[in-house]
């Protein structure tokens, strides 16, 4: 039993509003990841959450019970930081055992869990060494191993991976999956790495400006994103987001987009609601289609499009293509070799996928 | 390097290579030793005079060797010469700057590295400005706080005391010792605090247990800083001290400036000696690390 609340928190500096009115709720065992660039608030929200930032409003619920008054070590959690933060004097045992020593926890069973985390996290070579001694990626390990020890009801991250390397980011990924498998542990992880977001998460936050734009799993999140800026953050190549027009014709939705030198493109067979065709029909709209949803076609088949393909980027497994459609540049991710730079395709659009937005407010059109 | 030099041709091909190369060093250290001569002549005539019998002084030179070495004059500048009226030597002098300096020293860099501390990881609406009186009081010249320093001592009740001269170095030097800490806490990530607050320490556990153990060069060179200033300190001790109660500097000053009959140049000299040792002491036990913590914070790495 190990949820977080966190009711319509706010957080001010002054007359500066940093998070306003922010609600998240996630139940025991999930893993929650506050998403956004820098400057949205995540970090903060954090903070609050492990009670190094004053919550200026609202409540954070760990378990059922209101901690916005409680110090950090008595809100029973766990952390991680970016920097890793290890004591530079002492070894890696004595790290990972400070705060069992200052809840005088007795020596022995002090010793039994440093040895059960570094089995766990393969560091037990590495415990009479000082941090100075060790990689980025041991350094990490045992930043987490510090956080294992106490047994939290929450885990709380703060952008663990972004001082290791390409390579070694994408390792401990795996590791902290694993061990979120292992532990079953409540952990709430801060990133603005999008990739960290899908392939970790089970819950994401996308945030932006101290506001939640979105709070879905991360399946969700990159195919109905809630507006047009979670669109263009989750994913890369970002979501394209092309300016169109709807029609419906005989029942069905068909999405018109203008092009510069040629007739309009027409796609016929839009997912949309009675209620959003109704309301939508004949209006302009913003079409957004991931560069996945778009594939090699023929002629023939209705809704295949013609474009003037500008620039190729291969990129191994599948090559980008770059061309102008609906008056911005739209990233369709092909096939390798299928289509040549300064040349036309023909390309067929996955209709069933395609998102609209409301081009006023840019919102999800449901 | 050897290619970038060998496509310069040298502008002088007479002379071979290797000779060219030890005219160069002659050249660099010919000047740095005449000028390191003359820098430690002073100290020369000091140790030889010093080593001299009074008869020899007044017979020959000043600068060479001593024809008979005798440390008389020690003897009689540690526990013979007239300070005043009362002919005890240094000894009692040298006592009283030890127990004047110790807690002085001590007092003035714990209290500075707890302001360091709070003042970068524990910061309070004003730490700015509360840091800039701090520094301000660096720039205070000594005489201009000589009179308030007085009337306060008096009103403490330790006017002409040691204590009393331990406070007034303590108060003056934790504007120095407070610079030194804060700006070495500054480069300390404040990830460290935030992390021992989760473990659950608090403001003094993370102070013992965190940040000192990590602060060693800087509480290195604050001792050092402190020690050379307030060991040296001349014009606090004869302001605020009076009699038996003098530090060293003073007695020194007055075993120089009181004589009866000959000038006792052998006595002053080892005098002189005497009252430098302890921070010539200090400086090659702990030298090293004041190079190191005075740089610390200004090279990241």
């Amino acid at each position: 039993m190990s949820t977080l609340e966190i009711d319509r928190v706010r957080k001010t500096y002054g007359s500066l509003e940093v998070l306003k009115e922010v609600s998240i709720s996630i139940g025991t065992g999930d893993f929650l990841v506050l998403l956004g660039p820098s400057g949205c608030g995540k970090s903060t929200l954090l903070n609050m959450i492990a009670g190094l930032e004053n919550i200026s409003g609202g409540e954070v619920r760990i378990a059922g019970k209101v901690v916005n008054e409680l110090s950090p070590k008595d809100r029973d959690i766990a952390m991680v930081f970016q920097s890793y933060a290890l004591y530079p004097t002492m070894t890696v045992r004595r790290n990972i055992e400070f705060g069992m020593k200052i809840r005088g926890v007795p020596a022995a069973q002090r010793d039994k869990a440093v040895r059960a985390a570094a089995d766990l996290l393969q560091i037990t070579h590495l415990l009479d060494r000082k941090p100075s001694q060790l990689s980025g990626g041991q350094r990490q390990r045992v930043a987490m191993g510090r956080a294992i020890v106490r047994q939290p009801k929450l885990f709380l991250f703060d952008e663990p991976l972004s001082n290791l390397d390409a390579k070694l980011r994408v390792d401990m990924r795996t590791e902290i999956k694993r061990l979120h498998a292992r532990l079953g542990t409540t952990i709430v992880y801060v990133t603005h790495d999008q990739i960290e977001a899908m392939t970790l998460a089970t819950r994401v936050a996308v945030m932006k400006g101290g506001v939640v734009q979105q709070l879905d799993d991360p399946q969700t999140v990159y195919d109905r994103p809630a507006n047009v800026y979670v669109a263009k953050f989750v994913g890369s190549p970002a979501m394209n987001i092309i300016p169109g027009k709807v029609e419906i014709e005989g029942g069905s939705a068909t999405a018109v987009i203008d092009m510069a030198m040629r007739p309009a493109v027409r796609i016929p067979g839009i997912q949309l609601s009675s209620r959003a065709a109704s309301r939508y029909a004949g209006r302009k709209v913003l079409f957004g289609i991931r560069p996945e949803m778009f594939s090699v076609g023929n002629g023939q088949a209705q809704g295949a499009i013609s474009v003037d393909v500008d620039v190729v980027e291969p990129t191994g497994p599948d090559t980008l293509a770059v061309f102008q459609l609906g008056g911005v540049e739209v990233t369709a991710r092909l096939p390798p070799k299928q289509v040549n730079a300064r040349a036309s395709a023909i390309l067929a659009v996955d209709r069933s996928k395609v998102v609209l937005f409301d081009p006023d407010s840019e919102e999800l059109i449901n | 390097m050897a290619n970038a030099l060998a496509q310069h041709k040298p502008i002088d091909e007479a002379l071979p290579r290797k000779t060219r190369m030890r005219l160069g060093r002659l050249l660099i250290y010919g000047p740095l030793c005449v000028m390191a001569a003359l820098y430690l002549m002073p100290l020369w005539v000091m140790v030889v005079t010093s080593l001299k019998p009074l008869d020899e002084i007044y017979g020959g030179s000043f600068i060479g060797l001593p024809q008979t070495v005798t440390l008389e004059a020690w003897r009689a500048a540690w526990s013979e010469a007239c300070i005043g009226t009362e002919c005890t030597g240094l000894k009692p002098y040298f006592t009283n700057s030890l127990l004047m300096v110790i807690p002085a020293v001590v007092l003035s860099t714990g209290i500075g590295a707890i302001n360091g501390y709070i003042l970068t990881k524990w910061r309070f609406p004003g730490a700015n400005f509360v840091f800039g009186l701090l520094l301000f009081g660096c720039f205070l010249p000594y005489q201009a706080i000589l009179i308030p320093m007085a009337r306060t001592l008096g009103l403490l009740g330790l006017a002409g005391s040691i204590p009393g001269l331990v406070f007034v170095h303590v108060a003056y030097g934790i504007c120095f010792t407070t610079l030194f800490f804060r700006n070495f806490f500054v480069s300390l990530p404040d990830e460290l605090t935030k992390a021992a607050m989760v473990d659950g320490a608090g403001f003094f556990r993370i102070f013992w247990s965190v940040i000192l153990p990590t602060s060693i060069p800087i509480i290195v060179v604050s001792c050092i800083w402190q020690f050379t200033q307030i060991w040296n300190d001349f014009l606090f001790g004869v302001s605020f001290t009076s009699g038996g109660n003098s530090p060293m500097t003073v007695a020194l000053n007055n075993i120089v400036n009181v004589t009866t009959g000959r000038k006792q140049y052998n006595v002053d000299m080892a005098a002189a000696m005497i009252a430098a040792i302890p921070t010539l002491l200090v400086y090659i036990i702990a030298g090293r690390y004041f190079v190191r913590g005075l740089t610390a914070g200004a090279v990241k790495g």
